[in-house]
């Protein structure tokens, strides 16, 4: 029989270290397990397979939450991607539950025929055909490891509330450093040009760099975080709002040919980033965003080239 | 929270559906009930179309273009000729599946 790793519910400062800096965008994309089955909390074969990906950030909340719960942690290899984008791409998937069921040769490790799937992989996995070529029943179990506990308390039973994936202020604000380094090097190819055209006409380039700057962090920051409250559905139509309310830190002092590159510049930039938002959140359609980016990109790309040849115009006429 | 009106691809064929109940315990967000031992849709606007209760359907009464509901994606997709896909897994994957 395979080996078996032993595990425990503690996450180690290493664990904790990890998970921060991957969080703050470092080193996101190498950070697994090895795939396989492991033993938490000594389990026995009664106690239930649970089964995770192996991105060690999913890994590590599913076994902390389990604290002190003996279990089977089934870990699939998902080239070290999380359950529900490996789920998307397939990879979270039925094949490779079936295969990793095999190959662990868990019919012989556990007395029971269930293993539980974290709900949001049911993209990757179709549980009817788990069943036939395995003798597996797959269990859906709550969207957030969190709610481990009061699944198993409940007889394995999904309240309503477990099965709702979310995106209230705090799943909205973990994004954020993601965000915020994710696209900075848009914000500094932008600084740089912009630098570059004021040595050239010889003017002082600090309101355009706030305006960059501000216009950057409305679409990475603050967006995210008010993003309910922003009016609109369409995530370009509310950075574009955000990005003409971020003029008013520098409106006054621009002159009106600055003030119109800025008008087009600005919502543009804020724009263009809360449109990428999309992708982390977790309520858009691929139809929704496909409309919404057939009339958004156009304009983008639009305001970009008149935004930027105002500028210029401003300079020249100086 | 609610995004854009009328334009998910969502569709369920009652007729085939025999009440198995797998597309509400996989939807993430309440778009079907239970009504009369057969499933309904009730709040299509919430599809986020991402194909969990077609793939986990055993008659195939549910379809749905399903993909990434992500800028990026729909980018990457474009500029490489593909369907859209957020490849997280490259190291300049893009910043979708946070």
């Amino acid at each position: 029989m395979p080996a078996i790793t032993k595990v425990n519910s503690r996450l180690s400062l290493f664990d904790r270290f990890g998970a921060m800096m991957v969080r703050l965008s470092f080193n996101r994309s190498d950070y697994a397990v090895e795939p396989g089955l492991y033993a938490l909390n000594n389990p026995t074969p009664e106690s239930p397979v649970f089964v995770s990906a192996n991105y060690k950030l999913s890994f590590d909340i599913v076994r902390s939450s389990l604290l002190g719960f003996g279990a089977w942690l089934l870990v699939l290899d998902t080239k070290g991607v999380n359950v529900w984008c490996a789920a998307g791409k397939g990879t979270f998937g039925t094949a490779e539950l079936v295969n990793r069921i095999k190959l662990t040769e868990l019919d012989k490790v556990v007395s029971h025929r269930k293993v539980i799937s974290p709900q949001l992989g049911a993209t990757g996995i179709a549980a009817h055909e788990v069943a036939s070529l395995s003798g597996f029943q797959v269990i859906y179990g709550p969207v957030r490891a969190e709610d481990l506990p009061a699944f198993i308390h409940d007889n394995f039973k999904v309240s309503k509330e477990m099965r709702r994936v979310r995106f209230n202020l705090k799943d909205r604000l973990t994004l954020v450093p993601v965000e915020v380094v994710h696209y900075s090097k848009y914000l500094f190819l932008l600084l740089f040009f912009f630098l570059l055209l004021s040595y050239l006409f010889k003017v002082d380039p600090w309101l355009a760099v706030i305006n960059l700057v501000v216009a950057y962090l409305f679409g990475t920051a603050l967006g995210p975080a008010l993003l309910p409250a922003i009016p609109g559905r369409s995530f370009a139509m509310k950075g574009a709002l955000l990005g003409l309310a971020g003029l008013i830190f520098t409106v006054s002092r621009l002159a009106l040919f600055d003030q119109l590159a800025w008008v087009l510049l600005m919502p543009t930039i804020s724009s263009y980033l809360l449109m990428n938002f999309t992708g982390s959140s977790t309520y858009t359609s691929l139809s929704g965003v496909q409309k919404e980016m057939r009339l958004a990109v156009p304009l983008q790309i639009a305001g970009l080239i008149i935004g930027i040849l105002l500028y210029i115009v401003a300079r020249l006429i100086k | 929270m609610k995004y854009i009106k009328d334009v998910v691809t969502l569709k369920l064929d009652d007729s085939k559906c025999i009440g198995c109940q797998m597309c509400v315990n996989v939807c993430p967000h309440s778009v079907f009930v239970m009504d009369n031992k057969k499933a309904k849709i009730v709040d299509r606007d919430s599809c986020m179309e991402c194909g969990a209760c077609a793939k986990n359907c055993p008659t195939q009464a549910i379809t749905v273009k399903s993909g990434v509901g992500c800028a990026a994606g729909i980018i990457n997709g474009i500029l490489k000729g593909t369907e859209p896909s957020c490849d997280c897994t490259g190291h300049s994957g893009s910043s979708c599946c946070g």
